[in-house]
C-alpha cells in the first residue's frame, strides 16, 4: 500500500467509527484525540479493524505510534507494503 | 400499611415506551383496545424463523448512531425510553437535581445477545480470541442499560440492575418506590428492558423446555388461557416511568398517571421453571393488605399470561381463590398483544393499562378462540374492550424462574 493509500483507510476507519468525524482541517502531525472525538475506546476499535483486515498484530507499546495521522502512516508503512 | 404523609406517596407523572408495534403509549394504548396484535417474525441465526415482537422505534431522536453502535440494544432502548417518559413528565431538570435521580432497570437476563455475537464473531478468526470485542465488558455488565441511560442524561445518581427474572420489571418500580420513600432519591426513573430477541440461545433453551410458541401466523401465536395454547412468544422491549413523591409532583403541578399504593415480591422454592399457583396468592394478598384493600376492590387484573399450559392454569387457580367473589373485577393480560417482553414486561403491561383511568376501558385479551376450562374466570374480558363507569385500581402480576413472584398495585390518583 502506498502512503495515502494507507493514511485513505486511516480515515476510512475513523468514519466508520463516527460518522460526523471532519477531517477538513486535520493537522496530520497532531494527535488524532486532540483534534477528532476520539477516545480510548474508539482508538482500541482502530486498532481491532486494523487487525481484522490485515491481520496486524499491534503491540501495546507500539499504540503511541498511532497518535498522529502521520505517525501512523509512518508506522504502518513497511506493515502494509505488500498489501 | 399504605402511607397518609404525601412525601411517602408515590406517584407515576411520566411513561416512556417501545413495544412492539408501538413506540409511544397513545399507540399502545390504541392497538391494545383494538385488539392489534404487534407479533411478526423473526429470522435468527441456528433458529429460523420464529414469532417474535420486535419494535420499531426512532433509535436516534435521543443519542447518536455511534453511541448506539458502542452500546447495546438494550441501552439504546432504555435511553429511548428514559427520555420519552422525562418528556412525557415534563422534567428538564429545572427542579429536581441530577445527583439524587436514580435509575432501577429490571432486567431478566442481560449480556446473552453480546456474547452469542461475539462467539460468533470470533468464529470468523478460527476462534482467536485476539479478536474479542474490547466493547464486551462494558455491554454485558448487568448495569450496562441503567449506565447507558445516566451517561446519555448526565445524571449522577445511583443506578443498577434488578434481577428477577421476568418479574423484574414490577421489581424495579418496587425499588423505585422505596427509594423514594427512604429519601435516597428525589426522582426515580424505574422500568424494564428486554433485548432478548437477538437470542438464539433464548429461543432454542425455551423450545428444549417444550414452551415456545409456535403458529402458521405470528399474529395468532401468542394465545393465554387457550385451550390450543403452546407456548411463549419472545419480544423484545422496554418502558421507564418517572415515579415522584406526591408532595413534590402536586408542587410542580405534575400530571398525574396513578398512585402506587401496594407491592409484594415472594419466592416459590421449589422450582427452576415452573410456578407455583400457591405462592403467586400470597403474593396477591400481601400487596392487597400493604395496599389496605380488599379483591373486590381491584378494577383491573392484568395477569401475568406468559401463554403456556401449566403457567397459565397456576396463576388462574391463584387469581380464581384470591377473587373469588369480586364481580367487579375484570381480568385481561397484555402478552396476547406483545408477546413476553421478558424484564419489560411488568411495567410495560402496566403501561398499557394506565390510560384505563382515564378512558375507563379494560383492553382484552385476544387470540382466545376456544378457552381452556381451566382458565375460564369470571371477569375476563375477551376480544373487545369494555368500557366502566370508574376504574380505581389497577393489580399487575409479574412472575418468573426460579419462582419470583412481584405484584404492583396502582390506584386512581385521588388528592386526600
Amino acid at each position: 500500500m502506498t502512503r495515502d493509500e494507507i493514511k485513505d483507510v486511516i480515515l476510512e476507519i475513523i468514519a466508520d467509527i463516527d460518522e460526523e468525524a471532519d477531517f477538513s482541517h486535520l493537522d496530520a502531525e497532531a494527535p488524532l484525540r486532540d483534534q477528532l472525538d476520539l477516545d480510548s475506546m474508539d482508538f482500541l476499535d482502530i486498532v481491532m479493524e486494523l487487525r481484522k483486515r490485515y491481520k496486524l498484530q499491534i503491540a501495546e507499546e507500539e499504540y503511541p505510534q498511532l497518535a498522529t495521522l502521520a505517525s501512523c502512516v509512518n508506522y504502518l508503512e513497511p506493515k502494509l507494503q505488500h498489501v | 400499611m399504605k402511607p397518609s404523609l404525601e412525601n411517602q406517596r408515590i406517584v407515576i407523572t411520566g411513561v416512556g415506551l417501545v413495544a412492539p408495534g408501538a413506540s409511544n403509549l397513545t399507540d399502545f394504548r390504541a392497538n391494545l383496545l383494538a385488539g392489534k396484535s404487534g407479533i411478526t417474525t423473526i429470522d435468527l441465526r441456528y433458529m429460523g424463523v420464529h414469532p417474535a415482537g420486535i419494535c420499531s422505534f426512532a433509535e436516534t431522536r435521543y443519542r447518536k448512531k455511534r453511541e448506539n453502535s458502542r452500546g447495546t440494544r438494550a441501552g439504546c432502548i432504555g435511553v429511548y425510553c428514559a427520555n420519552e417518559a422525562l418528556v412525557d413528565a415534563a422534567i428538564d431538570f429545572s427542579e429536581y437535581d441530577r445527583a439524587a435521580t436514580g435509575v432501577y432497570i429490571g432486567l431478566t437476563e442481560h449480556g446473552t445477545v453480546e456474547t452469542e455475537n461475539e462467539v460468533y464473531n470470533i468464529g470468523q478468526y478460527n476462534y482467536d480470541v485476539n479478536y474479542w470485542t474490547h466493547h464486551h465488558n462494558p455491554r454485558t455488565v448487568l448495569n450496562n442499560p441503567a449506565g447507558e441511560i445516566t451517561m446519555n442524561l448526565g445524571l449522577t445518581g445511583p443506578h443498577y440492575a434488578i434481577g428477577a427474572a421476568c418479574a423484574a420489571g414490577n421489581a424495579a418500580l418496587i425499588q423505585g418506590v422505596q427509594m423514594l420513600r427512604l429519601g435516597e432519591v428525589d426522582l426515580a426513573l424505574c422500568g424494564g428492558i428486554s433485548e432478548c430477541v437477538g437470542s438464539f440461545g433464548i429461543f432454542a433453551s425455551f423450545r428444549s423446555q417444550g414452551a415456545l410458541a409456535e403458529h402458521a401466523d405470528p399474529t395468532k401465536a401468542s394465545r393465554p388461557f387457550d385451550r390450543d395454547r403452546n407456548g411463549i412468544v419472545i419480544s423484545e422491549g422496554g418502558s421507564i416511568f418517572t415515579l415522584e413523591r406526591l408532595d413534590r409532583a402536586l408542587a410542580r403541578g405534575a400530571k398525574i398517571y396513578g398512585e402506587i399504593t401496594g407491592y409484594a415480591m415472594n419466592s416459590d422454592a421449589k422450582d427452576f421453571v415452573l410456578p407455583y399457583g400457591p405462592r403467586q396468592r400470597q403474593c396477591m394478598e400481601l400487596a392487597l393488605r400493604r395496599a389496605d384493600l380488599a379483591p373486590k376492590d381491584i378494577t383491573i387484573l392484568n395477569a401475568h399470561a406468559t401463554g403456556t399450559k401449566q403457567g397459565d392454569i397456576e396463576e388462574c387457580n391463584a387469581i380464581r381463590e384470591t377473587f373469588a367473589d369480586c364481580p367487579q373485577t375484570w381480568i385481561n393480560n397484555t402478552k396476547s398483544s406483545i408477546g413476553h417482553a421478558m424484564g419489560a414486561a411488568g411495567v410495560l403491561e402496566l403501561a398499557g393499562n394506565l390510560p384505563a383511568f382515564t378512558d375507563h376501558l379494560v383492553h382484552p385479551t385476544i387470540n382466545l378462540d376456544n378457552l381452556d376450562p381451566e382458565c375460564a374466570l369470571p371477569g375476563l374480558v375477551v376480544g373487545v374492550p369494555r368500557q366502566l363507569e370508574r376504574v380505581d385500581a389497577l393489580l399487575n402480576n409479574s412472575f418468573g424462574m426460579l419462582g419470583i413472584n412481584s405484584v404492583v398495585i396502582v390506584e386512581r390518583f385521588v388528592a386526600k
